[in-house]
């Protein structure tokens, strides 16, 4: 037993270590959450009492067509989203894996969009695809191609949010799968090319397997982000143009502080986080399929 | 005869290899440099627009240089709209909340590493278990709760859900638990107590751990949007991202202006960035979190 853990020195440590931090997790984290569960219950606009309805909130978000919407239209971003920022952060994150000048200078510049704010970064792309004095369009133009009405244009408005989110995340991926390609042993690498193994084959028989670990997680975290993509669609569509990317996380906002039914948004809140526990789950289930450990 | 055809063609084979390893380098490169400019290109283009005047901006071409280079943009912006109050705030809010998460979670995660009690590890398992929850979960609540308070449209109101964090506490348990001991254990032999042994020698020597994470707190504060858009109303409590998307209801077309917002926005993280750019990128790979 170390000196001085034992009696209420102990005892008097253990509160004022801990306190600082778990008051306000309690406070602000914990008990909103298991308070949300009430609240899904409840007929609430803030304006007058709450008024107790059982589970009519969950029986109406079934034949809710926006959120459905709303849903399809989350499933549909992620769907465009993941397979860009997957393929191309793992294209880059190869391309840099090799003995290359200026590696530190790549990364820094593919890296830039990932700490900037999700604002600042749906300001700058409204701009650059503006319809009218955009310069994507412009340079469209120069090659002789009518370029669409983008977030303005009902078919174009996700497109659009997907383009900006893969531009901001690309390098988030690269680092993540930059890190697990550095992380493979070089003599793996020795002895498939005393076998005179190709680069495909390398690619396909050695990196590949050893990089589904980080695939795996790119893929975790990506999914759990993405399905919640808010801040872009706030800022470059609000929902918009006619509803065309509303999601879901925007639904429960609007529900709750803008048509003012609190209720209502903590009980599709609850479907969501539901939901997105379910997906993560059968992640990990189906990991074993295909994620290889050492 | 046989040799001489055999020399020429591991000659020639030489050769190939190495033509095709230099043309597989610049491949390389200029895959890498124009995705490179892609990435940087809009940051450009967002300067660049900063500093047109307004009749230059719709005319094409789109000019990167522009001419007349317009300088009255970020006066006029700060003019019409708080943009040094939205800057204030949010540098006072990342630094509080980043300062208050990094001292509360140093301590709670000293307290799981080197503390024993009961419960102890039920609670570290709830600590993960918050990390689960995403805001949207929470976010109605806590706003009710703030509206109790009456912290509604105030700096407690937005800083005061972000002085804890579990990810910290978790990233700093780890971080301690891997210090040697012997140190410690000495001090306690001369008669240190936990503060003092937590102060003079945990903390300096965790000082990579304490780093990587304030960064991050920083770096999440600083571009959090939808607290702040929610428990905000007043132009001047408002933080930058919060600020920015009020300022693009007014101006949707004064894109020179909204650049203008943009740039002093960005500025300040990506001197961050630059700073800690060591620690933001061994974070990520530790974490997965996000800025």
């Amino acid at each position: 037993m170390i000196v001085g853990q034992r009696g209420w020195q102990h005892r008097a440590a253990i509160v004022l270590f801990l306190g600082p931090s778990l008051v306000p997790l309690l406070l602000f984290t914990v008990g909103p959450m298991v308070a949300s569960v009430g609240l899904s219950l409840l007929n609430w606009n803030l304006l007058r009492p709450p008024e107790f309805v059982g589970l009519a909130n969950y029986e109406r978000l079934v034949g809710d067509a926006n959120f459905r919407e709303a849903v399809i239209h989350t499933v549909g971003y992620v769907a465009g989203y993941l397979p860009l920022v997957v393929v191309g952060g793992m294209l880059i994150a190869l391309a840099l894996n090799q003995r290359l000048r200026g590696l530190a200078l790549f990364r820094t510049a593919y890296f830039l969009p990932v700490v900037t704010s999700w604002v600042v970064v749906a300001l700058m792309w409204r701009w650059l695809l503006d319809p009218g004095a955009g310069v994507v369009n412009y340079a469209l133009g120069l090659i002789g191609i009518d370029g669409p009405g983008w977030y303005t244009d009902p078919a174009w408005a996700m497109p659009s949010v997907i383009i900006a989110s893969a531009w901001k995340d690309l390098g988030f991926v690269m680092v993540i799968l930059l890190a697990g390609l550095q992380a493979i042993p070089e003599e793996y690498y020795q002895a498939a090319s005393v076998d005179g193994a190709a680069r495909w084959a390398r690619f396909r028989h050695i990196t590949l397997p050893l990089l589904t670990p980080s695939l795996f997680f790119v893929l975790v975290i990506s999914l759990i982000n993405n399905l919640q993509v808010f801040d872009q669609v706030w800022v470059m569509t609000k929902g918009g143009p006619a509803g065309e990317t509303s999601v879901v996380v925007e639904q429960i906002v609007t529900n709750a502080f803008s048509y003012g039914q609190m209720g209502y948004a903590a009980a599709m809140s609850w479907v969501f986080f539901v939901v997105l526990l379910g997906i993560t789950l059968v992640q990990f289930r189906l990991q074993r399929r295909w994620v290889t450990y050492d | 005869m046989t040799e001489l055809t055999g020399t020429i063609t591991a000659l020639t084979a030489g050769i190939r290899l190495r033509g095709g390893r230099r043309l597989y380098r610049a491949v390389l490169y200029t895959l890498l440099g124009a995705g490179a400019a892609a990435m940087i290109f809009p940051f450009l283009w967002m300067l660049s627009t900063s500093f047109q005047s307004d009749g230059a901006l719709l005319v094409p071409p789109p000019r990167l240089i522009p001419s007349p280079i317009e300088t009255g943009n970020y006066a006029k912006i700060a003019e019409a709209f708080p943009l040094w109050r939205f800057l204030l705030n949010s540098v006072v809010v990342a630094v509080v909340s980043t300062v208050l998460q990094v001292a509360t979670s140093a301590m709670a995660a000293y307290a799981f590493a080197r503390l024993r009690f009961r419960g102890r590890d039920a609670l570290f398992l709830l600590y993960i278990a918050t990390l689960m929850i995403p805001l949207q979960v929470t976010i109605m609540p806590l706003f009710v709760e703030m509206r109790y308070l009456g912290f509604i449209d105030s700096y407690p109101g937005l800083v005061l859900p972000s002085i804890a964090s579990a990810f910290g506490t978790f990233l700093l348990r780890q971080a301690f638990l891997g210090l040697p001991r012997e140190l410690e254990e000495a001090a306690f032999m001369d008669g240190a107590g936990h503060v003092t042994v937590f102060r003079r020698i945990v903390l300096p020597l965790a000082m990579p751990a304490l780093a990587t994470f304030a960064i991050f707190a920083f770096m999440a504060s600083w571009n959090s949007f939808l607290w702040p858009l929610i428990i905000v109303n007043s132009p001047d409590l408002m933080t930058l991202p919060v600020g920015l998307s009020n300022l693009q209801g007014r101006y949707a077309t004064s894109w020179n202006l909204l650049m203008a917002g943009s740039t002093v926005a960005v500025l300040p993280i990506l001197i961050v960035y630059a700073v800690g750019q060591k620690y933001v990128i061994r974070g990520v790979t530790l974490t997965g979190l996000k800025g």
